[in-house]
């Protein structure tokens, strides 16, 4: 298998390098350049011009694409624009405030996901089966902008429980108990939000997969032996359900680098989705390449991961 | 002195199941007794409730939609009025359970040796050790090679009759006093079937259980059973012994399952024999009067009982209605 896996991750260069030439192609093909925003009718061409000759924007492509690619591939973005710090740092401080954000919300969505769908596909067509369905028309229907200024409004304004924007409150010390504690309660908003519109498919994928799989021969096999219901359901039923899901989880651990734009933009939390749309806005290309770049290559690892994930829950899967 | 009681004993059955409002009885009013060391076959084409007969019996249905009445009595217990847990204990340890479809009856996620372990678990007090040696002595004695390889595999890596003998092992695993075999190789190919049946052969020998062999393949029956139950529409319609049942069939429908099985074509103008319709589905099924008249339309109405019961016409043979008495196949004169 780790043949497999290492001959994969070969197969991934091609891409990601192909994947690069678009990503930077595709930035040079927006309109305007960094100093679109900073120019005023008064500004003299001669400025700017010296401007662009200084960032290197005048050399011929191929030029600029193989020093950006140099310099990418020692870790080296370049600078933002309008952040005037290394883009590394830049995503490296926003990654960390995203994927702690994500894994939170990850681990919230599926305890709230499993119970619910192993219940309702358990008991389908009860009166509690039909309240899950009911959540989960509502959650799948409410845009996440909707919800997330619901929350905010209702938690954060009305009942003033928990903070409204930030990912953590600016006067603490960073790296004190408080510190911690308090992008702790930063975090439960958003990842509340996050996890109420995440749980949808894995509810309704875990419910049908349970009432299709709760008739099948094997679990009256598993009856007939007189395994206990309860084992019943936690050992057979649950890891034969849980099998679709499991193929969807590799992308999202990838995903969870991605962040959400809007959650991210209404909580005003600094992560990488909010990072994203300010650079797209502020045409910040150094910014924007580095992204794109970089959640092209989550999503090949997110590929990989799932077969990998795949292969180890179900032993009919083999990649070889 | 006590009474002798049968291993098992079935007293007015009746399963009914939940169509849309009503329940409907897919096993009416069914009474058997199965010996020890005995291979009892209940045969019948599909929809006469036979799977349905074996499922109650080991309580698999789901509560919701299912009545039951009647008794089954095992070893003095009514096991109807056990509880989940107390029938727990009966499953798998008292009552083995072979089912159809080899491929769907193991679970695709768990190696061999886990599924047949499980049953262990739950019935026997052995350790770990003990457990895995039982496992390689089960497969062996189901005429697996290599046990200890097999152990360690996925069901999707065995042949179909392979599977069946896992399922059987699983089955046989605490030695229960009963099994039930329901279409054991109906999902087989025939050589297959001829092993799979030689081995249940060989396990009631060793054993001595007491077999319920459910099937609608008469070459089965005739090959393993000892006595037949012929089930139509919910009911037993004749019990006897195989060789008076095959030697000496009493029942429409008994005569006319044997009548349709394939043998040698005397001329060209011999047809195969088949019997006309379908089971009746349940909620169309007549509750009164005999329930295979629809399907001998040529036999006179007043033939049939108004009400047809088992009469014993020879000691141990049962045979529903009086209609067999005047019995005879369409386009035959009747004797």
């Amino acid at each position: 298998m780790w043949k497999t896996v290492l001959r994969r991750v070969l197969l991934m260069i091609p891409q990601i390098f192909i994947l690069s030439i678009l990503v930077f192609a595709v930035a040079q093909f927006m309109p305007g350049d960094p100093f679109t925003g900073l120019i005023t009718p008064e500004t003299d061409p001669i400025v700017i011009e010296n401007l662009r000759e200084q960032a290197g924007l005048n050399d011929p492509l191929p030029i600029q694409y193989f020093r950006w690619l140099g310099n990418a591939l020692q870790g080296d973005f370049g600078t933002s624009y309008t952040y005037k710090v290394p883009v590394s740092v830049l995503i490296g401080q926003r990654a960390q405030n995203t994927i702690l954000l994500s894994l939170v919300s990850l681990v919230l969505t599926y305890a709230i996901a499993l119970p619910l769908g192993m219940l309702a596909g358990r008991y389908n067509d009860s009166f509690m089966d039909k309240a899950v369905i009911v959540y989960n028309y509502v959650s799948y229907a409410i845009p996440t902008f909707v919800l997330a200024l619901l929350m905010l409004w209702f938690f954060g304004y009305t009942l003033g429980w928990f903070p409204t924007n930030g990912s953590v409150e600016v006067t603490l010390q960073s790296g004190s108990f408080e510190y911690y504690m308090s992008r702790a309660y930063h975090l439960i908003l958003p990842s509340v939000t996050y996890a109420i519109l995440g749980t949808t498919s894995i509810i309704q994928y875990l419910r049908s997969e349970v009432i299709d799989a709760k008739t099948q021969d094997y679990v009256k096999t598993a009856r007939s032996k007189g395994v206990p219901e309860k084992v019943v359901y936690n050992r057979h039923i649950f890891r034969n359900s849980f099998l679709p899901i499991a193929s969807t989880l590799g992308y999202q651990i990838t995903g969870l680098i991605g962040g959400s734009v809007f959650i991210e933009q209404i909580f005003a939390y600094q992560g990488m989705g909010q990072l994203f749309i300010q650079s797209i806005n502020s045409r910040d290309y150094s910014v924007i390449t580095a992204l794109v770049l970089l959640f092209g290559i989550a999503t090949l690892v997110g590929t990989l991961l799932s077969d990998i994930i795949m292969s180890i829950v179900d032993p009919r899967i083999r990649i070889d | 002195m006590a009474v002798e009681r049968p291993l098992l004993e079935i007293n007015h059955l009746e399963t009914a199941f939940r169509v849309t409002d009503d329940y409907y009885n897919a096993v009416d009013d069914v009474s058997l007794t199965l010996e020890n060391n005995e291979i009892l076959a209940i045969v019948g084409e599909s929809g006469s409730g036979k799977s349905t007969l074996a499922t109650s019996i080991i309580g698999l249905h789901d509560p919701n939609n299912t009545q039951i009445k009647g008794e089954v009595i095992y070893k003095d217990i009514n096991l109807l009025d056990l509880n989940e847990t107390l029938y727990n204990k009966i499953r798998g340890n008292d009552i083995g359970m072979i089912f159809q479809d080899p491929l769907g009856s193991l679970n695709p996620l768990m190696t061999i040796h886990d599924q047949i372990e499980e049953t262990l678990v739950y019935h026997s007090d052995m350790d770990d050790k003990q457990r895995t040696n039982r496992v390689e002595q089960l497969l062996d004695q189901v005429g697996i090679p290599n046990p200890k390889r097999v152990m360690q595999q996925y069901p999707h890596e065995l042949s179909g009759g392979m599977r069946q003998r896992v399922v059987i092992a699983i089955a046989l695993a605490n030695k229960p006093p009963i099994i039930i075999a329901d279409e054991p190789t109906t999902a087989l190919d025939v050589t297959i079937q001829a092993q799979i049946l030689d081995l249940m052969n060989d396990i009631q020998d060793e054993t001595g259980s007491g077999i319920i062999l459910i099937t609608h393949d008469l070459g089965v029956v005739a090959q393993t059973a000892d006595r037949v139950a012929v089930m139509y529409a919910g009911q037993i319609v004749e019990e006897a012994t195989v060789e008076e049942l095959f030697g000496n069939p009493k029942h429409p429908y008994t005569r006319s399952l044997l009548n349709s099985v394939p043998h040698e074509l005397e001329d060209e103008n011999d047809e195969l024999h088949v019997i006309q319709g379908t089971v009746p589905s349940l909620q169309n099924l007549p509750r009164r009067g005999c329930r295979f008249a629809p399907r001998i339309p040529w036999i006179p109405a007043e033939t049939h009982e108004e009400d047809p019961v088992l009469h014993e016409i020879s000691p141990g043979h049962k045979v529903r209605c009086t209609c067999w008495q005047h019995f005879h196949f369409e386009g035959e004169e009747e004797q």
